[in-house]
């Protein structure tokens, strides 16, 4: 493994067409297969320093400073699954597509590459026989086709945008340990977007904490939940809620 | 490979609705297509249904007040006016419909151009719009039928002209609501071609509403079709056509009241079935 880094984002500043300044002279970089944590709440600009990356800015919203400097494919898991596929068209045939346009193979091998990349993300078999449209799959189902979606670009940086917040909470789990275990499989790095610092925690050997389009604080994941220098990260800390301790006496009965 | 392969199960699948299922459960959707066929199996099978000829004089028989054997009686030169009715249903609906191919394709492909690119793309396109809407239809249509000489070569001209604008607007406006959408700018991340993007998602999306205006469009088409017959700038006679036959009757509206209001109510009727079948067609996609 070489330690250069994979991605670096040199004080990249995003504002919009109003001169109101979204993403303030952020920085960061990201070594080969490491996993790094973008948290913060909603409207920290954490999901357009990802859309950045990418180089998909929305409209009206314009870089206009830093750089971000990358040497490898990157590709995103979206926050919500259902949004992230055409409603009219079946999965396995959004799959094969991108599989045939990223992978130059020809559309019958592409078709099954498809299905294999599929069957990895636990997707059931049935997909193989009839076509199955995107409403008809359960949404995390939806958010496994999305991430065989941008693993089909053979992604040197996977960039995950909150892949879990739409989900149930047992389905959250399973995405999770898919991703991760597919990290220790294919080896590449993650940038990944959350306001859930314990997801983050689980996932991420560091974290970033943004709060108004700046990086507050940041650092190794445990140092930096042991002793968090700033109060938002604090904040952000007790947020997460433990489990009420549960009353051994009254389950006896 | 992976540890995790949880066991979720393709969930029922919503039961496909059956597609009769649903224009059964959709009463002007059912009203507009029974509307519609009955009157494409008249002027399908009105050679065989009827013995006379549509434009063959009988001067013997002129004026002849409805009837066993002229169901709707007949005109001023002795023709059968149901047989002519009908005849007329041929040419108008002919031309209503072959009059709209090239302005409902080349408007739905300019108007994703311009939702999709946006930007220069869509002012360029907007600009030629908004010139063109500038003008009142019926302008320009009878500038283009005087140069072109009567016939319904006018009508074919001004539609490719203009008729493409009222498409491109509907579709302009729903590309650029589908761009904003995930989905779409998960493809373009994904590496497809815009081409791809456009005519493999895009297009299928946008359809069901173009299509919608479509039947609507057709509906003020027809009119125009009528209105230049009647004006005598559209179709020559003796060709039937229902803007004519009403301006033919219109001597005796007096006398044989039925010659000018039979073509008349045929293109209410006409209006009223594809007004419907928009309509109904546009509560099914919206369920869906």
């Amino acid at each position: 493994m070489s330690t250069e880094p994979v991605l670096e984002v040199e004080s990249l500043t995003l504002a919009a067409k109003s001169k109101e300044i979204l993403v303030n002279n952020i920085s960061f970089s990201l070594a080969r297969g490491e996993s790094l944590g973008l948290v913060g709440e909603s409207g920290s600009g954490k999901s357009l320093t990802l859309r950045a990356i990418l180089g998909l800015l929305p409209r009206g919203v314009e870089q206009t400073g830093g750089a971000v400097r990358s040497k490898v494919s990157s590709a995103m898991v979206f926050q919500d699954p259902r949004g992230a596929l055409d409603p009219l068209c079946p999965v396995v045939k959004q799959l094969a597509e991108v599989v045939y346009y990223r992978q130059q193979v020809s559309r019958r091998a592409a078709r099954t590459i498809a299905l294999e990349l599929l069957e990895r993300l636990g997707l059931p078999d049935s997909l193989r026989k009839k076509d199955r449209y995107p409403s008809q799959l359960s949404g995390g189902q939806c958010q496994r086709v999305v991430i065989a979606l941008a693993l089909a670009c053979k992604p040197g940086i996977l960039l995950c945008d909150e892949p879990t917040t739409a989900l149930d909470v047992t389905v959250q789990r399973q995405i999770i340990d898919t991703i991760t275990s597919l990290q220790h499989e294919l080896g590449f790095a993650m940038v990944f977007v959350t306001h859930n610092l314990a997801i983050a925690a689980n996932l991420c050997s560091r974290l970033y904490v943004m709060k108004q389009g700046q990086i507050v604080e940041h650092g190794e994941t445990l140092s930096l939940l042991q002793h968090p220098a700033d109060p938002y990260t604090q904040m952000l800390i007790d947020s997460v809620l433990p489990l009420p301790e549960l009353e051994l006496e009254g389950s006896r009965q | 490979m992976t540890t995790t392969t949880p066991d979720i199960q393709l969930p029922e699948g919503k039961k496909q609705v059956n597609g009769l299922r649903r224009i059964w459960n959709t009463p002007s959707l059912l009203i507009g297509i029974i509307m519609f066929a009955v009157l494409i199996l008249l002027a399908l099978f009105i050679p065989y249904l009827s013995p006379y000829h549509p434009t063959e004089q009988n001067l013997s028989a002129f004026l002849q007040p409805p009837s066993s054997t002229h169901w709707l009686g007949t005109d001023q030169l002795g023709r059968d006016l149901f047989t002519r009715l009908i005849y007329a249903a041929r040419t108008d609906l002919t031309i209503m419909v072959l009059a709209e191919i090239i302005p409902f394709c080349t408007g739905v492909l300019l108007g994703m151009l311009s939702g999709y690119y946006g930007k220069w793309t869509d002012r360029i396109i907007a600009l030629i719009t908004d010139t063109f809407i500038a003008f009142p239809f019926y302008l320009i249509v009878i500038i283009v039928a005087f140069a072109s000489g009567a016939g319904e070569r006018g009508i074919y001209i001004t539609f490719i002209l203009v008729g493409w604008i009222v498409f491109a607007r509907v579709v302009r406006g729903l590309s650029a609501s589908f761009r904003e959408q995930e989905w779409v700018a998960s493809a373009q991340t994904l590496g497809l071609p815009g081409s791809r993007i456009i005519l493999r998602h895009l297009l299928p999306n946008v359809l069901p509403q173009a299509v919608v205006v479509l039947m609507t469009d057709m509906v003020g088409l027809l009119v125009a079709i009528v209105t230049l017959g009647y004006l005598g700038i559209g179709i020559a006679p003796p060709t039937p056509d229902w803007g004519t036959m009403i301006s033919d009757g219109q001597p005796f509206i007096t006398t044989a009241w039925w010659l000018s209001a039979v073509p008349g109510f045929a293109v209410v009727y006409t209006g009223i079935a594809l007004s419907l079948l928009g309509d109904g067609l546009a509560d099914i996609w919206r369920k869906k």
